[in-house]
């Protein structure tokens, strides 16, 4: 059993949800009550990773986060280490490729929340930022617990494009899932055995939770 | 405290009209849905801005498009009654009251619970909206929009909802409230019993104009307003005053010119009501008929004939101190010969008046 590798994985997730959090809430909010020139299309490259082979986005990634590219550069000067191959490299990519999982369900729980409740909130007098926290985020609340467990769950279960952009790295870039590729690869099957075991408990684990969790909002909600 | 308000628009409904609001007055917003009330309502809350128009409250201007004011909305002091309540569902009734209350409120939780009581909801400060019944619910964004102190209150058909028994209730709960009011109260709705009771102002409004504004009888006798709002729904109000309950369900009341005969009405005896007379329920006599089974014949005078463009005509008619609009035929007119100044006889069947037509 890689227990780094499984560390390594919760880490990751653990990070990509606290980064896709916010950018779910501003996302799904605006995609969710706004109306504006090229919707369609912003909606659609969100859900482009859904789609996608994970070798066709790990490339475009490899590339963006590359010195050749100017974020990879920028990165390369700001902290002196290249972005690809490296845990920052693959937390950036997690966010990106999980932006469907996060922002959809995300999307779905603001419009949730009835047009005429928000307008009450704006009549009773709340600023735009309080009637966020007191009214919108709570009725929201489902469907963007939804979207952080699912980022985490499919954090935990990427391969393709850890693989493109991490390659196998122990202690840096090597997920549980990278780790029991290569258990099989050396015909380690025991070893895949118990680590897939493992990641199948955690996942079914994290996403039983949500449900219990979506139930008792909904109970209190209706 | 007063509210003016101009606007000209054409999307998403066409809008050319103004009109003023004062302090402590119900001004009813009237007309077919598609009309252009709601949208109205929504202006001056600051939900929506028309192409072209003017807010100005207590003297603020909330929104001036030729200049580009616009005062967000929790900005305005305003209080809405939204048509399906829009109660936060994951507040309590009390939360719900004090999310509303200005920030110099003290002692908020006591506040609100005053508020629940005023609306005569005392005991349900703990419940969730979903566990509350529809006028109850309508009761706590009542006293939601009351919390916020605003400078004007914004009620949107607020009564639609609530199955006919408990609209009455309410009625007669908000004109109690209506006189403590400090605000002008603007009432959308298209029902015109409801205005009648509720509203001393009224505005008549057809695709986004007014047809006709002013005091509320004045404008339920124009056949021009009539027309934008349907002939069926002219009505008057006859005072009467309750003398007994008879063992056959029919209650007794004493109008200016004589007795009437009413479904049982629910008040005391002794007590002075305002019953609701539908014009085209009214038949006319000259004589006084006999043999007939209809219980009510009031003697009246002949005030005004108005006729309007099709068959029929409305006759004004005095009974003591109150004008009953009767819709008769041009022909019925006609063969009466009525004329203005002539006693003739207004008869009513104790079954056309509806027990929601009879108020206090």
């Amino acid at each position: 059993m890689d227990w780094s590798a499984l560390l390594l994985s919760l880490r990751l997730a653990a990070w990509t949800v606290v980064l896709l959090f916010p950018v779910s809430v501003l996302l799904g909010r605006l995609l969710a009550y706004k109306q504006f020139r090229g919707k369609a299309l912003s909606e659609a490259m969100i859900m482009l990773p859904l789609v996608l082979p994970p070798t066709v986005f790990g490339y475009y990634l490899l590339v963006l986060l590359g010195r050749g590219a100017p974020l990879g550069e920028a990165w390369y000067q700001l902290v002196g280490q290249p972005l690809v191959f490296s845990f920052e490299g693959l937390i950036f990519a997690s966010v990106i490729f999980n932006l469907p999982f996060a922002i959809q369900p995300a999307q779905r729980g603001f419009e949730a929340v009835p047009q005429d409740v928000r307008e009450a909130a704006a009549c009773c007098g709340m600023s735009p930022w309080r009637s966020l926290l007191q009214v919108e985020l709570p009725l929201a609340w489902p469907g963007l617990m939804t979207a952080m467990v699912l980022t985490f769950a499919h954090t935990l279960g990427e391969f393709g494009i850890v693989l493109m952009v991490g390659g196998s790295i122990p202690g840096e870039t090597r997920t549980i899932a990278i780790a029991i590729y290569d258990r099989v690869q050396a015909f380690d099957y025991d070893g895949a055995a118990v680590m897939s075991a493992v990641l199948v408990g955690i996942s079914l684990f994290t996403i039983g939770i949500t449900y219990l969790l979506s139930a008792r909002v909904g109970r209190r909600l209706s | 405290m007063s509210l003016s308000f101009s606007a000209k628009a054409t999307t998403p409904i066409p809008l050319d009209l103004s009109f003023e609001a004062k302090a402590g007055e119900v001004l009813a917003l009237v007309g077919h849905s598609g009309s252009g009330k709601t949208t109205i309502l929504r202006t001056i809350a600051g939900l929506w801005a028309p192409q072209s128009a003017e807010v100005q409250c207590s003297g603020a201007t909330w929104l001036r498009t030729a200049s580009g004011v616009d005062v967000p909305a929790h900005r305005r002091r305003v209080g809405v009654v939204f048509q399906n309540y829009a109660l936060f569902p994951h507040m309590t009734a009390k939360q719900n009251v004090m999310s509303a209350m200005p920030a110099t409120v003290r002692d908020k939780s006591n506040a609100a619970l005053d508020w629940l009581a005023r609306v005569n909801l005392p005991d349900m400060a703990e419940r969730k909206p979903a566990e509350l019944s529809g006028g109850q619910q309508q009761r706590v964004a009542l006293a939601r929009a009351l919390a916020r102190a605003p400078d004007v209150l914004l009620l949107d058909e607020p009564f639609s909802a609530v199955d006919r028994v408990t609209r009455e209730r309410l009625h007669a709960e908000l004109i109690a409230l209506r006189s403590d009011l400090s605000m002008p109260v603007i009432l959308v709705t298209h029902d015109m019993a409801e205005a009648q009771a509720l509203a001393n102002q009224m505005v008549v409004i057809d695709q986004g104009r007014v047809i006709r504004q002013g005091p509320t009888a004045k404008v339920m006798s124009d056949p021009a307003a009539l027309r934008a709002m349907g002939l069926r729904d002219l009505a008057s109000l006859l005072t009467a005053r309750v003398i007994a309950h008879d063992d056959d369900g029919l209650t007794q009341l004493e109008t200016a010119t004589g007795p009437i005969w009413l479904p049982r009405v629910k008040a005391d005896v002794g007590t002075t009501l305002r019953v609701r007379v539908l014009a085209h329920e009214i038949i006319l006599s000259r004589a006084r008929p006999e043999g007939l089974s209809a219980q009510n014949i009031l003697p009246a005078v002949v005030d005004r004939i108005v006729s309007g463009e099709g068959p029929g005509v409305i006759v004004h008619l005095a009974i003591g101190g109150d004008e009953v609009l009767a819709r008769i035929t041009r022909r019925a007119a006609r063969d009466l010969d009525l004329q203005v100044g002539q006693p003739c006889h207004v008869i009513l069947k104790s079954m056309s008046v509806a027990r929601d037509h009879v108020r206090g």
